[in-house]
């Protein structure tokens, strides 16, 4: 542990013991609250619960694809499964936990008391959260009164035209729909947020060239919420136009228009991937300096990276479209402009490495999560290129292939950086550390069930496996890859029970841990763990990108760089 | 005992570079036995994007053992040793380098140049390739869930089972698909013959397969499109040109009408069957379901999902849930007797 900083040295220590509090008070407190922190773990909580839920369909979902012609789900139920857990995944376990964490952490790191807006910062959690409450009443209240087992079973996509009224009868795309917009207007509130916060709030001497990189990340996510969870919404509100005011958007039997869907759909539906993976970017900008002792390589190259991509992913969606006959011309343009993300995400990359050459790499398991996603980025990447080739893409889109793909980036990135973000500041939140030895359980296990699932699950693609089938026919030859690809769902289930039981447990175990367990750099680390109520007791004043540095090492401060 | 992170990483390692190994030489006899490995191409298009796929993925593997490697060697050379826990000593801090990051920039720029430009070529050959005189036409129609074929020059309508002529080099007839949708969303997938062309109502796309050789090309719809997309299986029968020429003529025959399955026909006749069905030169001229003109002549019945025997047919028109829950032909609740007499008269529809 480095020197006691001044930082530190002026903490506010009053929190320390607080009377026990009333069950309906603090469930009081919790409902009514409008701090970001309180806010930020509320988002963390709700999503934490729907990826066990979303994990559990996926289970299913295995069981049922691991031999052919199995019978373990109906047809409609395996539907269901896919639709629920695409849909919950992204609204309902990515959106909310990574806005949770950006809740929680940008104001701290830029050295503010809250949000610019907490009031509209409540309602978009409650929205969001109410969102996710819809879409899981679907099961008792899609078709009819609390017909059992009635959900959405139109992908999470939702192509027109199978929710028009005559291929979707009943509610249950009603409640999909809802279940979206609802959450949609709830992350455009708290993006709103987090741009006015970040442009307004910043202490005194937090230039934007100061921010931490974290806080850079969110912000471009944020702007890229704007534009792209804006047309999802329009889009939800057209679908619900057709199917209860008679207007013809999406209904081809009418003369609508099915690719109109797609396009709006994908507008949104691209970027979303980026509004994922650039927090999981972010939490790596913040953990793999801390760990290997180095500052960040080339900051401005990442911010720039990090805008150009933002810019970039808004052209590319139609590479989902490949296959709807755009024609050559189209087909070329989203080719090229889907193949020139790979240059500011390599510069990503490569600024990594640039950033642990050297260093003294310190493998806790917030650094091992790290390293895992260095990896399988790298090979989400690299298929990434593979299928933005549209013949390719001919070949391969809609199969197993593509699973495989964005399960890379969409697990082995993002909830990869995800886990290394619990390790990393859940000693802030909670005041404790998480066991590191359950940790690494944790990481192992989940390590090898991943690549059992989706390593493998590149192969049935290639040979011709389409996703979105409840069961195949033997003689195709997928069946030992699915058998090997289901068993590694269990390894990622029971490793992230064991996560869940480590962040119970640790809660109440956990050694205790300071206010700078790590030895870091950024502002969140000045403060008790975990902050009170006005994060700061005095409001900071930065002259770097790493205040703390400058506080522990005078000898070679930060500032030098400017 | 939990294993060192970094040295454990590089069995992580060992096995992707061992998937990708097998990948580029996955066995193309294994595709042939599978029937529809996108590494196993019997026609041009599949060709081209099977030439372009391994050089893409060449290139990628090369990247990723580079990248890896380099990867590999910064977390196992550059982790603090045990002997350092406590010492308060950091590494020197280097803070970026304009020349080496346009490096990694202008590196990858060229790259993504090269695969764009090898891309580029392989879309308009296949997309914009020129159409020979000798090409036949099909109009494909995607139906939850089934396929409807239409021969627009031979006047020949049929279901699920697409028959077409070899093709080649010398003298090429490729098969012209004019592709359309009566309700959602389809995708029409043979993957060794070529990559998937959607079907989307309001919309007609085109695509072109060449076979070359005579064979059973399988495949399946891959958009999904409701309640069965799983089982709208898709076959392709490549025809040597006399067999085509000789499968052309049968499937012109109205359809074949035997004394012995009469009352089978009135049955069929006087239900509901011709609300949906054809049989060509009888009064079932219903549009909505497969065309049974010639059904006893097919393999299989239900798109794929089962081998066309009288036992099967009887059990598929008794209840087609059966073996598709969610196909859209109702259950026909008809008495053992009605059923047989159906099904004497279906397998008499050669």
């Amino acid at each position: 542990m480095a020197t006691q900083s001044p930082v530190t040295a002026v903490l506010d220590k009053t929190q320390a013991s607080q009377p026990p509090r009333l069950f309906l008070a603090t469930l009081h407190e919790w409902v009514t609250t409008v701090d970001h922190k309180k806010i930020g773990l509320m988002y963390i909580g709700y999503a934490l619960f729907f990826l066990v839920v979303a994990g559990f369909e996926a289970i299913l979902m295995r069981i049922q694809l691991a031999i052919p012609n199995n019978t373990f789900v109906s047809p409609q139920a395996f539907n269901r499964l896919f639709t629920m857990h695409g849909t919950t995944m992204v609204f309902f376990v990515g959106m909310p936990i990574l806005f949770g964490f950006g809740n929680y952490l940008v104001p701290l790191m830029i050295g503010a008391r809250d949000m610019a807006f907490p009031r509209l910062n409540a309602f978009s959690f409650w929205v969001s959260a109410f969102g996710g409450s819809l879409l899981y009443f679907s099961y008792l209240g899609g078709d009819g009164l609390y017909g059992a087992g009635s959900a959405p079973d139109v992908g999470w996509f939702a192509y027109a035209p199978l929710t028009a009224r005559v291929f979707s009868p009943g509610h249950s795309t009603d409640y999909w729909t809802l279940a979206v917009l609802l959450s949609g207007i709830g992350n455009i509130g708290t993006a709103l947020n987090i741009v006015a916060t970040t442009i307004c709030m910043r202490c005194p001497g937090m230039k934007l060239n100061r921010m931490p990189l974290l806080v850079w990340l969110y912000l471009v996510t944020s702007m890229m919420v704007f534009v792209a969870v804006s047309p999802l919404t329009a889009a939800q509100i057209m679908l619900l136009l057709d199917r209860y005011l008679g207007s013809h958007f999406f209904d081809t039997q009418a003369g609508g228009s099915a690719v109109l869907w797609m396009h709006f759909f994908w507008i949104f539906g691209h970027p979303e991937v980026y509004i994922l993976v650039l927090p999981a970017f972010a939490f790596a900008n913040e953990i793999i300096p801390v760990f290997s002792r180095k500052a960040i390589f080339g900051y401005p190259a990442m911010v720039a990276a990090s805008v150009g991509i933002g810019f970039i992913s808004l052209s590319v969606w139609a590479h989902h479209m490949f296959t709807v006959g755009m024609g050559a011309g189209a087909n070329t343009f989203f080719t090229l402009s889907t193949m020139v993300i790979a240059v500011p995400t390599g510069i990503k990359i490569f600024n990594w490495l640039a950033t642990l050459w050297g260093g003294k790499i310190r493998y806790t398991v917030a650094m091992m999560f790290s390293v895992g996603f260095l990896f399988q980025f790298l090979i989400a990447g690299l298929t990434g290129i593979m299928l933005s080739a549209s013949p390719f893409d001919w070949q391969l889109g809609n199969s197993y292939f593509v699973v495989a793909h964005f399960h890379y980036v969409l697990v082995g990135a993002i909830l990869f950086m995800i886990f290394a973000a619990f390790y990393y500041w859940y000693p802030k939140m909670t005041g404790h550390m998480l066991d590191e030895k359950l940790g690494k359980w944790h990481f192992w296990l989940f390590l090898i069930g991943f690549h059992l699932t989706f390593d493998f699950m590149h192969i049935p693609g290639i040979l011709g496996m389409p996703r979105r089938i409840y069961t195949y026919e033997a003689d195709r030859g997928w069946m030992l890859l699915n058998m090997i690809t289901s068993s590694g769902a269990f390894f990622q289930a029971i490793a992230t029970l064991l996560f869940v039981y480590n962040m119970v447990w640790s809660y109440f175990k956990g050694p205790i841990a300071g206010a700078d367990p790590w030895d870091a750099w950024t502002l969140e680390w000045s403060t008790v763990s975990p902050p009170p109520a006005y994060n700061f007791a005095t409001i900071p004043t930065v002259e770097s990108r790493r205040p703390l540095w400058d506080l522990k090492h005078p000898e070679d401060p930060d500032t030098r760089y400017e | 005992m939990i294993p060192d992170a970094s040295g454990t990483l590089l069995s992580l390692a060992l096995l992707q570079l061992h998937l990708g190994w097998s990948l580029l030489r996955l066995d193309p006899l294994d595709g042939v036995k599978s029937g529809t490995s996108i590494f196993a191409p019997a026609g041009t298009p599949a060709h081209t994007i099977f030439g372009l796929s391994m050089l893409v993925l060449s290139i990628c593997a090369a990247i990723f053992v580079i990248v890896g490697g380099l990867l590999l060697f910064v977390l196992i050379r550059f982790r603090q040793h045990p002997s350092d826990q406590n010492s308060e000593r950091e590494p020197a801090q280097i803070y970026g380098s304009t020349q080496i990051e346009l490096s990694w920039t202008v590196i990858p720029i060229i790259i993504v140049v090269m695969l764009f430009l090898a891309t580029t070529r392989v879309i308009f050959s296949t997309q914009h390739a020129r159409r020979p005189v000798e090409s036949l036409d099909v109009t494909v129609i995607g139906h939850q869930f089934w396929w409807e074929y239409r021969y627009p020059k031979l006047g020949i309508v049929t279901a699920n089972e697409l028959h077409i002529p070899v093709s080649n080099p010398a003298t090429p007839t490729p098969t012209y698909l004019t592709m359309s949708s009566a309700d959602t969303d389809h995708s029409f997938w043979v993957p060794r013959l070529a990559g998937k062309t959607d079907l989307i109502p309001n919309r007609v796309n085109t695509m072109w397969i060449d076979p070359e050789q005579a064979g059973l090309y399988l495949g399946q719809c891959a958009q999904y499109c409701g309640t069965q997309h799983a089982k709208m299986l898709l076959r392709v029968y490549a025809d040597s040109p006399a067999d085509f020429a000789a499968w052309v003529e049968h499937q012109k025959q109205p359809a074949s009408q035997n004394p012995q399955a009469a009352e089978g026909q009135a049955v069929f006749q006087h239900n509901a069957c011709i609300s949906c069905h054809t049989v060509a030169g009888t009064v079932a001229t219903g549009k909505f379901g497969p065309d049974l003109t010639h059904v006893g002549s097919r393999d299989t019945i239900a798109s794929g999902a089962v081998p066309n025997t009288p036992a099967n047919l009887r059990t598929f028109v008794d209840n087609p849930g059966h073996f598709k829950p969610g196909i859209l032909m109702p259950p026909m609740h008809l008495n053992d007797h009605d059923l047989d007499a159906v099904t004497a008269y279906l397998v008499t529809l050669k």
